[in-house]
């Protein structure tokens, strides 16, 4: 991939008060890729997704995106630089006041200036592509945990940000709705063309869903590994590494890999 | 087979072998239930023959757990205190396992070191006085915040949620209205009474209305609306705000591009300031059919001279004070309790803390801006 990187971490450093979470992490995400960032639990993935799209602050280093280092630009340009990116966050973070319609429909409403027909075919659109058709005025407290990401997946895809980060989209669901959480992931990236980078444990969306993955280590507060998953799970020798594909493999995440 | 295993009961032999070797023999279950009971004679009996050398046998134990390993431990313990030896011997493959799963083996492991480290005096006030400067610190940011977010929400009257807003004043006050009235009317008609008590002794009944329209109007009635809001209401938009925070909803809206503040605390500051004075001018007037109640009852005063009396008693500024306390009251309970929601990190314990919160600091404020309001107006 020689063309220019839609996301350019460089030198990351960040600490939580004393702790040295990451320490010099760099890293690129090329336009349209599925990136994985891996790693045990604690080891800071979610630490460097909050970086990444400016929730935390850093310590030192730069995160460029789409040209913008949000670290240091104004606060207008870094909004503007918000408007291209969505998050899922690990617990969904729906607004429990509100319905699962209302909720895909804020940032549209707060964006497109459209009047309520418009927005409510929209938001039918969005649940429809996820599989919540029907859901629309249901609370976030009336669904389950899998529907919950779903319903978070389609409001992060709201206004079609061109680049989404995803939280462990499949942490605490089951083996078959995590596959079909990540086929949903897949699809969404295939048809909109949309650059994911993803934090996760989980083998199974590694294997299935990633382009190209990162390994964080705790002990070396960075990246030890990248490159194709699977390349990475049959060639490296970092015992590290090999641990950690080894391990997960006897965990019940690998049915999901043997099913499809 | 289980059963019978359960039955049988954790004992013990000690002997001395010819070569001063102490052996002490441990039989049956070393688990939760029995160890407990054989302890202390063990001890006692190892104590008594204060050998250098203990071999411990451990070929009938059927089962141990880790409150056997204990035992086992504090056996060392104490032979090592006499510059001993622990041996053990003919430990079962299940006792072994248990041991290494322990690290029974590396000493020092069965030392506690769970207790909190705890920190001397000095390094406890000076991050203390730490927390107490970051505190402040965004304390005045928020309140920069809320301001800035209040002047966008003038010049974009539309980036508002006027339906949260109304949805709000519903909840602040109109849902308050039977507990602030009720509260009211008890208050005057309590304060009636003591006071006719008193004034009855002049001939002077008459001014019991005087002293309850006064009162209410200008000092009892804004404080009294005001602590009462604080809380239900502060506690309630601390905690709101606090649960949104640890579910990363307030993270959501950010990264939406939404101000949390132009979001979550300007409906709430602004819901209260709008509803507070109206309940305030309920409150007073409750106390007033209170004081009027025992007016009429208890010293034969007509329901038309205790309000004649209230009327003339009250004036335009008594109203204006009342007033404008209680929008100052409302700003400060409203603004205190998104504060306390904002700054939650962690978890469930962090919100109960800052709903808590919200209520206290919200009620020292108000009586002491009510002091300050005092101050000005008698030397103003």
């Amino acid at each position: 991939m020689a063309e220019e990187p839609i996301i350019s971490v460089r030198n990351l450093t960040a600490r939580y008060g004393e702790d040295v979470i990451l320490e010099g992490v760099s890293l690129d995400v090329y336009g349209g890729e599925i990136l994985a960032i891996l790693g045990s639990s604690g080891c800071g993935k979610s630490t460097l997704l909050r970086h990444m799209v400016g929730l935390d602050r850093v310590s030192a280093g730069s995160v460029v995106i789409d040209g913008v280092d949000i670290t240091t630009c104004r606060s207008q340009e870094y909004h503007r630089t918000l408007r291209k990116i969505g998050v899922l966050f690990q617990g969904s973070a729906l607004f429990g006041s509100m319905t699962i319609g209302e909720n895909v429909a804020l940032p549209i409403s707060e964006y497109a200036k459209l009047d309520k027909g418009p927005i409510g075919a929209l938001v039918k659109m969005k649940l429809c592509a996820v599989g919540l058709d029907g859901y629309e005025n249901h609370l976030p407290s009336e669904i389950s945990g899998g529907m919950k990401k779903r319903a978070g997946l389609a409001r992060s895809l709201a206004l079609n940000p061109s680049i989404l980060f995803l939280d462990e989209p499949t942490s605490g669901l089951d083996p078959i709705i995590s596959a079909e959480i990540d086929g949903l992931i897949r699809r969404i990236n295939q048809s909109l063309g949309t650059t994911m980078v993803i934090v996760t444990h989980d083998l199974g969306t590694i294997m299935h869903v990633a382009d190209r993955s990162i390994m964080l280590d705790k002990s070396r507060k960075g990246i030890i590994a990248e490159g194709d998953p699977h390349e990475l799970k049959r060639l490296s020798s970092n015992p590290i590494v090999r641990n950690f594909f080894l391990r997960q493999a006897r965990e019940p995440t690998a049915e999901s890999e043997s099913r499809s | 087979m289980v059963e019978s295993e359960h039955d049988v009961p954790a004992r013990f032999d000690v002997s001395m072998d010819p070569d001063g070797e102490c052996r002490l023999r441990l039989t049956g279950r070393l688990d939760v239930v029995n160890v407990s009971g054989i302890q202390q004679e063990i001890m006692a009996a190892i104590d008594r023959h204060r050998p250098r050398r203990l071999l411990l046998d451990l070929c009938d134990v059927t089962y141990l757990d880790d409150f056997g390993a204990l035992l086992i431990s504090q056996l060392r313990d104490s032979v090592l205190l006499r510059s001993g030896t622990l041996r053990l011997a003919n430990v079962p493959e299940h006792v072994q396992q248990m041991l290494s799963l322990i690290h029974f083996d590396e000493g020092d492991v069965c030392r506690p070191t769970f207790e909190k480290p705890t920190s001397d005096a000095v390094s406890r006030l000076g991050e203390a006085t730490l927390q107490l400067v970051f505190n402040a610190r965004y304390l005045v940011s928020f309140l920069g915040s809320v301001i800035l977010s209040f002047g966008y929400a003038v010049v974009h009257p539309r980036a508002l949620r006027w339906n949260d807003t109304v949805s709000l004043m519903e909840k602040t006050g109109v849902d308050a209205v039977p507990i602030v009235a009720l509260t009211s009317f008890l208050l005057g008609l309590v304060m009636a009474f003591m006071a006719a008590l008193q004034l009855r002794q002049f001939g002077a009944n008459i001014y019991v209305a005087s002293l309850v329209a006064i009162a209410m109007v200008s000092e009892l009635g804004p404080i009294m609306t005001a602590i009462i809001v604080a809380g239900r209401s502060g506690s309630a938009f601390a905690a709101e705000i606090g649960t949104m925070r640890i579910s990363e909803e307030i993270d959501a809206l950010y990264i939406m591009g939404f101000r949390p503040a132009l979001f979550l605390a300007v409906p709430r500051i602004l819901a209260s300031i709008v509803v507070v004075p109206l309940l305030t001018l309920f409150s007073s007037i409750f106390a007033i059919a209170g004081g009027l109640l025992v007016g009429v009852l208890m010293l034969d005063l007509t329901a038309a001279a205790y309000l004649n009396q209230t009327v003339d008693s009250l004036t335009l500024s008594d109203f204006l004070w009342g007033f404008s306390k209680s929008i100052v009251f409302a700003a400060v309970i409203s603004w205190i309790g998104c504060l306390r929601g904002f700054q939650v990190r962690g978890g469930a314990a962090s919100v109960g803390n800052a709903a808590t919160s919200a209520v206290v600091s919200g009620i020292f404020l108000i009586i002491f801006l009510d002091a300050m309001f005092a101050f000005i107006r008698n030397y103003g």
